[in-house]
């Protein structure tokens, strides 16, 4: 029982800390906990692997062509209604991106979209930039998101 | 800790007790009899808890709705309506291209029929989570439903028949579907007094095949009974697997007033067919090819279109030419319901105007026919003996027996129409266990599994025609109903009233094991050969062909390409052929187009659907996603401009900016 009361209170501290921690003026008005995703905290983006099944990623020193085309052919069939290579469109263009995220995040975002918008601190907060467009799971194998990424290279 | 909790559990079960207690007392008391059923922990036994799962799927006919609804048991939830014999706009069925071919029939398109009787696929005795066959009574077809996509994706019209009403019961492998017509008319047709029934009508039963790997129908073939009316039908399990019985009534051969003149004969006719001996008849070329016309409609999953084949002949075994194909076993009173036990050696028939449940021995049927045990004929076919072919009589049960299912235990469980009850009684003994009330006038009743070697017992649900005083009164139509009692015990216990969709007539349950793993959440878009499928938005464009123009659209969450289209003409007939780009569960995109004439589209991930839009007006007319897809759901929405028939306006379309998608 005294564990029990000890959870209860614990939980009614963390729902205080929530309700009392917006400092954003929309969010003002609610005395309600923000979902876990409206919190996003910092993270060094180059670093972050994000969550997902992929943990490391080898990359050649140069680009792999014949996986590059392979993902070119995966990407233009299930990602371009969303993502333009070049440019910012429902999503963010993956032009550069190897450049602001690890290879390990790239794919887990591909991969894991659903828990990368929830738990993942810079998926979080680019679902709000994007509109709170959700990042589509498309079911890709590994292999395909592998070969995507190694076409995000030569972007 | 856990014992807390378990008070903490009584203690809200108490609670629930009690204010349950409270409204009832402020209730009218007026149906005392029936909320007095409901004792005990009734309640726990039928709670799913949120987020939990049921133990049971059922599959419950829609009756005159044409469709089959899916429920959960033991909760009573349910879960989907599955559009078969009726056009069904929430899903584009019947409405979109793809799904029209398959309500076709020789009488051209049919959007609706009466469905009575689901039957799950089985292998080796044992339902297999494979196919849900259903019947169409009104114009004679079977359904075949796919429950890896709980889609119907085949319908076969039955020739010869009218009136599809014993089927589509099936053998123990699934190698035919029975399809007994219940009217008897002149075949082939032809224009006939009425008054010359005796002279001219006969009553197709039809074997209905099921190829093993793809379970495509095919008419195999068709005996040619005597004219009178054939009811319902149950196939042999076990040492009887090879014979399919069918109950019949109107022995009198009477065309008007049935109600009385069909009543006359104190005993009417089980028959009795031996489909194996049909089989070797047929390969010695004892059919023949009677002219007819009947559709066979198939869904393909591949091009995710149904295409429709008329046909045009239909293989025909006359008993005159094929001695020992069947047998006729005299049955008292109007038999109803024929259901084979699990052993597969009791056959339970129900004369509807009987007080007693006439079981036949299929053992003591064998003898018979061995010994030439026989009372005459009928027509030409020989009738056994009444004595010789009884293996048992459930002597007064009750009043106006139905149906029969059975449990693991040996076990039957009969409904009784006019004494509105179930009654479960002993096989083998013949002697009545238990007997529960049903609210109101039982018409089929399902265990699941119970109609297989292997049931599963546990429940029973009642199929009830009249609910009354049940429910919240809607004007003069009432809720459908269904009522779950559960037979794990002694006794049997009313545990849930639960209202269903149409006239509930027969169903089918199955353990929800044997569905879930086999479930598809999604249509992979590199399997999708719709000759109007794209598979990216930089093939979406538009298409003129004369006054036909071809739309070929994608949707994502959450926008069309393209969603803005002009150059559209009255008088034009557009085709919108939308592709839904998403590969994840759940992401459904809807489709609808102001001023559309038919439904709306429903199309599943990697899914395309094609829906018809005439154009009728000049202007400028909105599109729209009608499935809530995602935040940004009400900003799925486009323009299509209407111009004047043989004005210049370009054709262009484009997403995003005044630009051709590419």
């Amino acid at each position: 029982m005294k564990k029990l009361a000890t959870k209860f209170l614990a939980l009614s501290l963390l729902i205080g800390v929530f309700s009392c921690s917006s400092d954003k003026p929309e969010a003002a008005a609610s005395d309600t906990p923000k979902p876990k995703s409206m919190l996003a905290e910092e993270a060094d983006p180059m670093t972050n692997k994000g969550l997902g099944p992929i943990t490391s990623v080898e990359m050649s020193a140069t680009v792999d062509q014949t996986l590059a085309d392979h993902g070119k052919s995966v990407y233009d069939k299930m990602c371009t209604a969303c993502h333009k290579p070049t440019e910012k469109f429902i999503g963010p263009a993956p032009k550069g991106i190897l450049d602001r995220r690890s290879p390990e995040w790239i794919m887990n975002m591909i991969l894991n979209p659903e828990q990368m918008v929830k738990e993942d601190p810079i998926a979080k907060k680019l679902l709000v930039e994007f509109n709170m467009s959700p990042m589509a799971n498309q079911h890709l194998t590994e292999e395909d998101a592998r070969a995507v990424l190694e076409y995000f290279r030569t972007l | 800790m856990k014992n807390q909790s378990n008070q903490l559990q009584h203690f809200l079960l108490g609670l629930l007790a009690v204010s349950m207690l409270v409204l009832a007392s402020c209730g009218k008391t007026n149906q005392g009899a029936n909320t007095g059923a409901l004792s005990g922990n009734a309640a726990s036994k039928t709670y799913v808890a949120p987020g939990q799962l049921d133990e049971f799927y059922a599959f419950m006919s829609g009756g005159f709705s044409g469709q089959v609804s899916v429920y959960g048991l033991p909760s009573g939830r349910l879960f989907k309506v599955i559009p078969v014999f009726a056009v069904d706009g929430e899903k584009g069925y019947g409405f979109n291209e793809e799904t029209k071919p398959l309500l076709n029939t020789s009488h051209g398109f049919i959007p609706w029929d009466d469905a009575h009787h689901p039957n799950l696929s089985q292998t080796n005795g044992e339902t297999d989570g494979r196919w849900l066959f259903i019947n169409g009574n009104n114009t004679p077809r079977i359904a075949r439903i796919d429950l890896s996509t709980f889609e119907t994706v085949e319908t076969i019209e039955i020739p010869n028949s009218a009136g599809n009403h014993s089927s589509p019961y099936l053998t123990q492998n699934t190698e035919y579907l029975m399809a007994g017509t219940r009217f008897s008319v002149p075949i082939p047709q032809k224009d006939v007094p009425i008054s010359s029934y005796t002279q001219n009508f006969r009553g197709a039963l039809s074997f209905i095949s099921v190829e093993k790997e793809s379970g495509e129908m095919d008419v195999a073939f068709q005996v040619l009974m005597p004219g009178i009316d054939y009811d319902l039908a149950s196939c042999g399990k076990n040492q009887s697997h090879g014979w399919a019985f069918f109950t019949s009534y109107n022995s009198e051969q009477k065309n008007s007033l049935l109600e009385v003149n069909a009543s006359q004969n104190d005993k009417d006719f089980v028959a009795a067919i031996n489909w194996k001996k049909a089989e070797e008849y047929l390969k010695q070329g004892k059919a023949k090819e009677y002219p007819t016309d009947y559709m066979h409609n198939v869904y393909n999953e591949s091009t995710q279109t149904a295409t429709s084949t008329s046909k045009k002949t239909v293989k025909v075994l006359d008993p005159a030419d094929c001695p020992g194909l069947v047998y006729l076993l005299p049955t008292p009173k109007s038999p109803h319901g024929i259901d084979v036990n699990p052993t597969g050696e009791y056959i339970a028939c129900s004369g509807k105007l009987s007080a007693d449940i006439t079981v036949h021995s299929f053992a003591n049927m064998l003898k018979a026919i061995e010994n030439k045990d026989f009372d005459g004929e009928f027509q030409g076919i020989p009738v056994l003996k009444f004595e010789s072919v009884l293996g048992g009589v459930v002597k007064e049960p009750g009043l106006g027996p139905l149906h029969t299912e059975y449990d693991n235990q040996g076990n039957a469980y009969t409904s009784f129409f006019i004494s509105s009850e179930i009654v479960k009684w002993k096989v083998g003994t013949w002697e009545v266990l238990d007997r529960v009330p049903t609210y109101y006038s039982i018409g089929h009743l399902m265990v699941p599994g119970g109609n297989s070697m292997k049931p599963d017992g546990k429940y029973v649900v009642a199929l009830n025609k009249i609910t009354k005083d049940r429910y919240l009164p809607t004007g003069p139509e009432l809720t459908q109903s269904a009522q779950l009692y559960s037979i794990d015990g002694a006794k049997m216990e009313l545990l849930l009233d639960f209202p269903t969709i149409g006239e509930p007539h027969y169903a089918q349950g199955i353990s929800a094991d044997k569905i879930i793993p086999k479930s598809k959440q999604f249509f992979k878009l590199s399997e999708n050969k719709h000759p109007y499928m794209i598979p990216s938005e930089k093939d979406a464009k538009v298409v003129r062909e004369g006054n036909n123009l071809h739309v070929y659209m994608t949707t994502i969450r959450s926008h069309f390409a393209p969603d803005n289209i002009e150059g559209v003409k009255v008088g034009d007939k557009v085709y919108f052929h939308v592709t839904n780009l998403e590969q994840d569960y759940d992401v459904p995109h809807g489709f609808a187009v102001m001023g559309a004439n038919n439904g709306e589209l429903l199309i599943m991930p990697g899914q395309t659907e094609t829906l018809v839009w005439y154009p009728k007006k000049e202007g400028v007319f909105p599109m729209y996603c009608t499935d809530f897809c995602s935040a940004l759901h009400q900003e799925m929405q486009g323009y299509i401009r209407v111009s004047p028939a043989g004005s210049a306006t370009a054709l262009k379309w484009w997403l995003g900016e005044e630009k051709p998608v590419q």
